[in-house]
């Protein structure tokens, strides 16, 4: 497959000018800072846009025009945003667990870096490609629940425990439906590594290779990844006409951004996730046989194809998130336990009689 | 990665462990208990990754972290009234722990350095690569020899009658 532009020539350059440079060990060990410091600046350059494209895209939806203010159309307001929230002060609350309550801020966004590092984001770039990708991915996710819990319980304060104990519960239930749907994709290609997977899409994207059961596969996992972010109709943890804020209302200054950062973080990879298994990820649309078609659309840059179909994603994320009001507790886990898994378990069993045939 | 590296990242991991397990069994305080055990589960999975046993990595931390861990903080949450304050144990528990331990360490040794290890296929395991999910997929649900699939089905019997066990408690008030 030819490719316009390739960033894996880049990385293999720096990677070959560092073992040059200073020798075998030496120069993993840069690299493995290097990588980490690129993975903390793309989380974060993409957190601020996610934020502003967040109120923006709010505001149309409630006919208003949103932030219009720092910057032409408000671009810089989520920067102003940042440089606000890290001179706050971080508040000492009264008989509550410090060490606990400091650290559970941690543990989620840990468990969302460590998420993030495995998608592919482009024609080689891609920082973790376990042989398990998908699995991996599952279960460094199950990470941040943990750290909600401790948030939650550790503040000493009673919304913040129910918040967590809804949260709790939400996350665990959803990360069912969330894991089957993934696993119907990988019964469809056979392998659990993310970047073989994009590979095999490279005639056709799944949603169209795996018939209906791919299709519903992405309509659950889009469903049940929307209620792991804790957002649009399912963000009964920070309910904030009953809860204040969920787990997080006695967070102030960073502690509380980094909660705000993980939560659009895991909006952005739960999409790229989608878009990944479903989408092809950044593979461009190819459609068998018909060959022009294909070298045009391998013209447009294989990054571009990946942001935007996770762009495409985190839309479809917002629009449900503003449309809908807000489910019952037990509308929630009525949905979760009585109709989606049900639904993606059959749906795994299509899948196999699919792929068998 | 070169033997030193290695080396270095198991003794980071080793004494990491190590103070949270410590931890994890002198705080006074249950839930920090339990975040202590989730530092040893995590640093577990650490060590398998540095073994390059991926699957394992992540079927600790799906599986322990991301499961029994949250059980056990749902379970203290919802029945100590505060999650707080474990009693301080009297001397005879502690001696009795501190046998337990000692027992625990010179069996597991004597069994690690007796035991003679045995690979199905040695080419698979050994070596700086990770092992391919097919080889454990195989080995889970195959029947031959050194082959899992009459003890996967057992414990699935076994989980299954624990579950019905659960919700017959639950449902008798």
């Amino acid at each position: 497959m030819q490719q316009m532009i390739s960033l894996q020539d880049l990385t293999l350059w720096i990677d070959e000018f560092l073992r040059n440079l200073f020798g075998g060990t030496w120069a993993l060990l840069i690299e493995f800072v290097l990588i980490g410091l690129a993975l903390l600046v793309a989380y974060a350059v993409l957190a601020l846009f996610l934020i502003y494209a967040e109120r923006k895209i709010c505001a149309f939806f409630q006919c208003r025009i949103g932030p219009n203010r720092v910057g032409i159309w408000g671009i810089f307001q989520s920067t102003a945003d940042m440089i606000k929230i890290l001179l706050k002060e971080l508040i000492r609350i009264n008989r509550a667990d410090h060490f606990l309550f400091r650290i559970a801020s941690f543990i989620v966004i840990i468990g969302s870096i460590c998420t993030f590092a495995a998608l592919p984001f482009a024609k080689g770039i891609q920082v973790l490609d376990f042989n398990i990708g998908v699995f991996y991915i599952l279960a460094i996710s199950s990470l941040g629940v943990v750290g909600i819990l401790m948030a939650g319980w550790s503040s000493n304060s009673k919304y913040t425990m129910i918040g967590a104990m809804r949260s709790g519960a939400q996350l665990l239930s959803y990360e069912l439906s969330c894991g089957l749907s993934l696993l119907a994709v990988v019964v469809l290609a056979g392998t659990m590594q993310v970047s073989q997977i994009v590979e095999q899409q490279s005639d056709l994207w799944f949603i169209f290779k795996g018939h209906i059961p791919a299709c519903i596969a992405f309509v659950t996992y889009l469903i049940a990844g929307h209620a792991e972010t804790n957002r649009g109709p399912f963000d009964l943890p920070e309910a904030e006409s009953e809860l204040t804020a969920g787990y997080h209302t006695e967070y102030s200054g960073i502690q509380f951004g980094f909660f705000y950062l993980a939560e659009y973080l895991n909006m952005f990879i739960i999409a790229a996730i989608a878009a990944t298994m479903f989408l092809g990820g950044w593979m461009p649309l190819h459609i068998p046989g018909w060959e022009s078609f294909n070298k045009v659309m391998d013209y447009i840059p294989s990054f571009v194809w990946f942001f935007g179909k996770t762009g495409f994603c985190i839309f479809l994320a917002l629009w449900v998130r503003w449309s809908f009001p807000r489910l019952r507790i037990d509308q929630l886990l009525n949905l979760e336990w009585k109709i989606l898994m049900p639904i993606c378990l059959i749906n795994l069993l299509l899948m196999s009689v699919a792929v068998i045939f | 990665m070169g033997s030193v590296a290695n080396l270095i990242v198991f003794y980071i991991l080793g004494a990491f462990i190590t103070v949270s397990s410590i931890l994890a069994v002198t705080s006074k305080r249950m839930l920090r208990a339990a975040t202590y055990l989730l530092f040893v589960l995590i640093g577990t999975a650490g060590l398998y990754l540095l073994l390059n046993y991926h699957f394992l990595a992540a079927v600790q931390l799906s599986v322990y972290a991301g499961g029994i861990l949250i059980l056990f903080i749902f379970a203290i949450l919802l029945t100590t009234p505060k999650g707080d304050h474990v009693e301080p144990g009297d001397k005879r528990r502690i001696a009795t722990g501190i046998v337990t331990a000692l027992a625990g360490v010179i069996i597991t040794t004597l069994v690690t350095l007796k035991h003679h290890f045995l690979y199905v296929q040695p080419a698979a395991i050994v070596g700086d690569h990770e092992i391919n999910m097919k080889i454990i997929g195989s080995a889970l649900m195959g029947t031959e020899k050194y082959q899992y699939l009459l003890p996967f089905e057992a414990l699935s019997i076994l989980l299954l009658a624990s579950v019905i066990g659960g919700i017959l408690i639950a449902r008798k008030r």
